[in-house]
């Protein structure tokens, strides 16, 4: 098939590309002290000011947004394979609608640990100026990693589910015994989205803003 | 779409369409269905069998003198229909790669066409003839071209084979040689671009279209190689005819090349593992046979297609099947029309 490229053209631009730009980044925006090559002391400083409630709802529509879009994502996957399997075989679509449950089943955790996210958010003044108490940070760095955990978790999870379930789709039209054993893997996949969640709430249930 | 991606982009343009060809092909016809065709006493049976099956609707209004014609007609009506449907639905990538399906089929209808011309049949009957699937607008004037430059120039420079033919263009008249040369070289161009178009959909499309492609193109370099064996054509201009591709390429294709008869040509294909099993049932001196092994050998890599999903093979083997199923078909109304039911299971290649 004539000649083969190692990589394509894209890659290589980038992969000479990124170099410079990182260099130029590095090198050329200095921020806090000249003489140091990365200011810890500085950074520290801008990132103990960043207000909490930031971090808070960040987490927030990072936990909903992205099980939802797992969820739109696996649905879509599963969705139009179903339908066109049951062009041919109609008894599928009622059995295979399970599968696209179980997607949507996804975008459900994340709006659980959204709403479980959302009542822990109470407001707070701040310390010593722009700064908030330990606690306060504490509190909002656990929702957001609680919020980000769960939004991973259930985007792979929705994904995870789409596929299998538009192979269960496909295959329960040719041979319907296949369907339940599909669906055990089904399961499993979506059990997934399940780790996060608990982590999540786990992470979220230990914190709490220190509200006066 | 990236090598191993395909499951989470493929289904947002073909995801529909995979399910209904996966449904289409859950119509073929099964072992049971061609055990009760071989049962069939007159070609009115074999009509009442295939009624019950996907042909049904094709088989309905038919006339009541049936002929194998007829039959095989319809049955090629219902893979029409059905390829259509799924190229009006297609987005441009899959409709791209369903043309290129399509472009065999034209390259066979052009020659059939400038062959029959050449005997002075007539030409609506060779229309007739003609695949519907490689059927294109122009197609009723190519009978005026005398040379290969005026089909080119009058008829091809519209159609899709246009590229193919400008590639290897030569002013020669068309005579019954040239014709076929002229069939190889443009199934050659046909094949390697199909191949470079399917590399570049990537993904598992191309890891199981570069299966299939690479089988077909060791069969017609097979093909070619024993139909040349004692005529005038050279072991340059022989190889000239063989794609840049598959498991012979390159040093398959040199042996082939030189073979001078089938055991030279049975040793050439033995020293490729894949077609050590072919060739190892067959006993020697038996070539005949060899037709009906290496079809069965495209059903089954075919029906291997459909363990896979996310690719677009699957399109290209279920039209594949579905040419199986109208060859048997005709093969068994053949048998039953002439009265040789003792051969009806010879010309037959079971699809599952």
């Amino acid at each position: 098939m004539g000649e083969t490229r190692a990589f394509s053209m894209p890659v290589l631009i980038w992969s000479i590309l990124s170099p410079i730009l990182i260099s130029i980044f590095v090198f050329m925006v200095r921020v806090g002290d000249e003489d140091k090559f990365i200011d810890w002391h500085h950074l520290h400083n801008i990132f103990r000011h960043i207000s909490p409630y930031y971090w808070t709802y960040m987490g927030i529509s990072a936990a909903v947004g992205l099980s939802i879009v797992g969820a739109a994502w696996g649905i879509f996957i599963t969705g139009s394979s179903l339908v066109g399997a049951a062009v041919r075989t109609p008894r599928i679509t009622s059995k295979n609608l399970i599968s696209v449950i179980f997607c949507e089943a996804v975008a459900i955790y994340g709006l659980i640990v959204g709403i479980i996210l959302a009542t822990k958010a109470e407001s707070v003044s701040p310390v010593e100026g722009a700064r908030f108490s330990k606690q306060n940070m504490h509190a909002a760095y656990a929702f957001f990693g609680a919020g980000l955990t769960t939004g991973f978790a259930n985007l792979a999870c929705g994904l995870c589910v789409g596929v299998i379930g538009s192979s269960a789709a496909l295959s329960d039209a040719q041979n319907s015994t296949l369907f339940v054993k599909i669906l055990v893997i089904e399961i499993f996949g979506s059990a997934l989205g399940l780790f996060g969640v608990i982590i999540g709430i786990i992470m979220a249930t230990n914190a709490a803003f220190d509200a006066e | 779409m990236g090598y191993g991606f395909e499951a989470l982009t493929y289904n947002i343009k073909d995801g529909y369409l995979e399910g209904i060809v996966r449904g289409h092909k859950t119509g073929l016809l099964t072992a049971a269905d061609y055990n009760n065709l071989c049962q069939c006493e007159t070609l009115d049976d074999i009509k009442l069998n295939l009624t019950a099956t996907d042909y049904g609707e094709y088989l309905k209004d038919v006339p009541a003198t049936l002929n194998t014609s007829t039959i095989v007609e319809r049955c090629t009506q219902k893979l029409v229909d059905d390829w259509s449907h799924m190229r009006a639905h297609a987005d441009e990538q899959l409709g791209t790669f369903l043309d290129y399906c399509t472009y065999g089929h034209m390259i066979d209808n052009v020659v059939l066409i400038v062959t029959g011309t050449m005997h002075d049949r007539d030409h609506t009957e060779l229309l007739e003839k003609c695949h519907p699937l490689g059927m294109f607008d122009s197609i009723a004037t190519l009978a005026v071209a005398t040379s290969m430059r005026e089909l080119y120039r009058l008829v091809l420079i519209d159609t899709p084979l246009a590229p193919y033919f400008s590639m290897n263009l030569t002013s020669e008249d068309l005579d019954e040689m040239n014709v076929e040369i002229m069939r190889n070289t443009l199934y050659k161009a046909y094949l390697d671009d199909f191949a470079q178009v399917c590399q570049k959909i990537g993904g598992s499309t191309a890891e199981v279209m570069g299966d299939m492609l690479a089988f077909e193109a060791d069969r017609r370099a097979l093909n070619i190689t024993l139909n040349s064996i004692g005529t005038e054509l050279t072991f340059d201009d022989r190889r000239k005819l063989y794609s840049n591709f598959g498991l012979l390429y390159p040093h398959g294709h040199q042996e082939l090349s030189m073979a001078e008869d089938f055991e030279q040509v049975r040793a050439a294909m033995e020293k490729c593992p894949a077609y050590i099993p072919i060739f190892s049932r067959m006993s020697y001196g038996e070539s005949q046979m060899l037709d009906k092994l290496l079809y069965e050998e495209e059903v089954r890599r075919s029906v291997l297609t459909f363990e896979q999903q996310f690719h677009y093979g699957v399109f290209y083997a279920y039209m594949k099947l579905r040419e199986q199923e109208i060859r048997n078909i005709m093969w068994i109304a053949e048998c039953v029309s002439q009265d040789q039911k003792s051969r009806i299971h010879d010309g037959i290649v079971f699809v599952f």
